[in-house]
């Protein structure tokens, strides 16, 4: 009967129309949103990626990686005191102003990496080298978001805060949550580009021996030192977790996705039900014929899942290759489909076909096999 | 001695009457609504359908013709009454039983055919076949088999939209006798049709129904497939008022 239940589906065009319709744009809604809405979240920790350190030590108070609560210098000796530290390195982050051309100015990223080591240094060079942070004034570019600072070449100058800084090398980086493009100094030159302030060091990174893992050693410091210390995974998640809790971004995000699960829901349901009503004498002929409830709802959730598999496929399809055509994450939107979203978008599209199939099978099951005879 | 006789008599006629009577209707009432809207449709009917016989339910509209062949075929319950059919009193059974045993008994033949549109002829005929969960591919097959007899071997794969009515209602008679039924139920099934199909369509019903396991009743207002019917029961006000035989058949009511 399931075959019968998919040819009475496919067979009218109209209403399978309508419904792969409403269920398409149910999973690409689900998807796109979702995607924006991960591709941001992700973008909340891409500094935190960009550096890459093992284990982040902060002050214990942080909130997030754009939160700013100094060290004190000695913290840093005392971190790299603790056993099993292999190595502890100081990290500038903050905020400072480009002066730009027109006299506007531009919030960067300013990343001030360990003089000596270069720990937290760009990863991907596309002109120029790391080594070029050790001449005078010296800084790398990240390549996104650097037309907002009038797109500088190695050797164009800027000001920095007031301060002279000449660009040395550009830099392949992924884009951050705020949009702001990224300077890497040194630790030392950083400092000197911001307003002096009683304490100026804002993280420690921190390898750890080998044979321990950075969740063991963050919390060995966190006992040692009293300071926060977090694993990589720990300092995204603390950071992430600040925005959720403390921003619009998940109930606005919420709210959107929310909608797209009701409206798919009536209209399919809809659909569905006016599909049933149609199908009602053949349904109660099926009825009279000996057909049991339970085949009966086994075909009306054919008729919902049938679409639904189709409309996931199509509409999921659809945002993947939005997501693509649109810089597949890397370009100005904020995009990550994720295999979880894809099962999430996978669950709820299923329960809104079970739900509007049943909303329809009442009616089957209430009607009587006899309606079948009424003229 | 005679007491003794006149019990043996009575289980007789019981056993005879069982055997000869593959459905029997005894004090079946039907009513709809309560209060003011109550409506009594069927008064008290009692009813004997014999074995190999096809059963006339005439009468004028309203009478209580379509009421009492879906309370006879259990696709709808009575208020009161008892309802035997082939030995099974049907007015006991819960909806799930009823629902198996038309599926496994019963034929149904629809005044509207009640074709899946989106089916072709050999898949709607298969349709009973299928709800037994019988393969795909061999209920099909029967049900070409089926089709080749009733002169459809051509028109198979043909939707029923391409098919005129006396074909549709052809594929809808395959699909009544698919599952090889005891019992037929016809509701109007020559109202849509000319003549010369009607009539082709109650030869099919009469052959089908001359086999002595086997029982036809036939809801119509057609007088021109009076001739084909054994008995003919006339409806009037929820009872029936006239229970003549037909033909061959000596007894009346």
């Amino acid at each position: 009967m399931i075959r019968v239940a998919l040819k009475m589906l496919l067979g009218d065009r109209s209403r399978y129309g309508t419904l792969l319709i409403g269920l398409t744009a149910v999973a690409f809604l689900f998807v796109q949103q979702g995607s924006v809405f991960s591709g941001i979240i992700e973008r909340i920790a891409k500094p935190i990626v960009e550096v890459g350190a093992p284990i982040w030590v902060c002050d214990p108070k942080l909130q997030s990686i754009d939160d700013s609560k100094p060290l004190s210098d000695t913290d840093l000796q005392r971190v790299r005191s603790v056993p099993g530290v292999k190595w502890a390195v100081p990290l500038f982050l903050r905020t400072a102003q480009v002066r730009l051309s027109d006299g506007s100015f531009q919030t960067v990223r300013l990343f001030g990496i360990d003089d000596y080591s270069l720990v937290g240094r760009p990863r991907e060079m596309l002109a120029g080298a790391t080594s070029g942070l050790l001449n005078p004034d010296a800084v790398i570019i990240g390549q996104a978001e650097s037309e907002r600072i009038g797109n500088p070449r190695i050797g164009d100058t800027f000001e920095l805060n007031d301060h002279r800084a000449v660009v040395v090398g550009i830099a392949k980086v992924s884009r951050d949550y705020a949009s702001n493009p990224y300077v890497y100094t040194t630790y030392n030159r950083a400092i000197s580009f911001v307003p002096a302030q009683r304490k100026q060091l804002n993280f420690v990174l921190v390898a750890p021996k080998g044979g321990f893992s950075p969740e063991a050693i963050a919390a060995q410091i966190r006992g040692a030192t009293g300071l926060g210390a977090y694993s990589l995974d720990g300092m995204r998640r603390l950071s992430i977790g600040y925005y959720l809790h403390n921003t619009a971004i998940p109930v606005n995000f919420g709210l959107g996705l929310l909608m797209t699960f009701l409206v798919g829901i009536s209209v399919v349901g809809q659909t569905l039900y006016a599909f049933a009503l149609q199908n009602e004498r053949f349904t109660a002929g099926l009825k009279a014929m000996g057909t049991g409830d339970r085949t009966l709802v086994l075909m009306s959730i054919t008729h919902g899942l049938t679409v639904g598999m189709v409309g996931l496929a199509i509409g999921g399809g659809a945002a993947c290759f939005f997501g693509y055509a649109t810089g597949g994450g890397t370009g100005k939107l904020a995009y990550h489909t994720s295999w979880q979203l894809m099962a999430i978008t996978f669950v709820v599209v299923v329960v809104v076909c079970v739900l509007s199939s049943l909303f329809s099978v009442r009616r089957v099951l209430r009607l009587e096999p006899a309606v079948v005879f009424r003229a | 001695m005679l007491e003794a006789t006149a019990t043996a008599n009575v289980i007789v006629d019981s056993e005879l009457r069982s055997s000869l009577a593959p459905v029997s209707l005894r004090g079946v009432r039907k009513s709809f609504g309560v209060g003011e809207a109550h409506v009594d449709v069927l008064h008290n009917i009692d009813l004997d359908v014999r074995a190999g016989e096809i059963l006339l339910l005439v009468g004028p509209s309203g009478c209580g013709k379509t009421t009492l062949l879906s309370v006879l075929a259990g696709v709808m319950d009575p208020s009161a009454g008892e309802i035997e059919v082939f030995g099974q009193r049907i007015d006991r059974m819960s909806q799930g039983e009823k629902s198996v045993f038309r599926r496994d008994h019963i034929g149904f033949v629809f005044q509207q055919f009640n074709l899946v549109s989106t089916l072709t002829a050999a898949e709607n005929a298969a349709v009973p076949l299928l709800i037994r969960k019988q393969p795909y591919k061999t209920a099909v097959q029967k049900a070409r088999a089926y089709l080749s007899l009733l002169g459809l071997g051509d028109r198979a794969d043909f939707l029923p939209a391409e098919l005129s009515g006396g074909q549709q209602q052809r594929i809808a008679i395959a699909r009544a006798l698919i599952g090889e039924p005891k019992l037929l139920v016809c509701d109007e099934p020559t109202s849509s049709l000319d003549w010369e199909s009607g009539r082709q369509i109650m030869e099919l019903l009469r052959d089908f129904g001359r086999k002595e396991d086997r029982a036809v009743i036939v809801v119509t207002h057609d007088s021109r497939v009076f001739p084909y019917g054994d008995r003919i029961a006339r409806m009037i006000d929820g009872r029936i008022s006239e229970l003549k035989r037909n033909g061959h058949f000596k007894e009346t009511l």
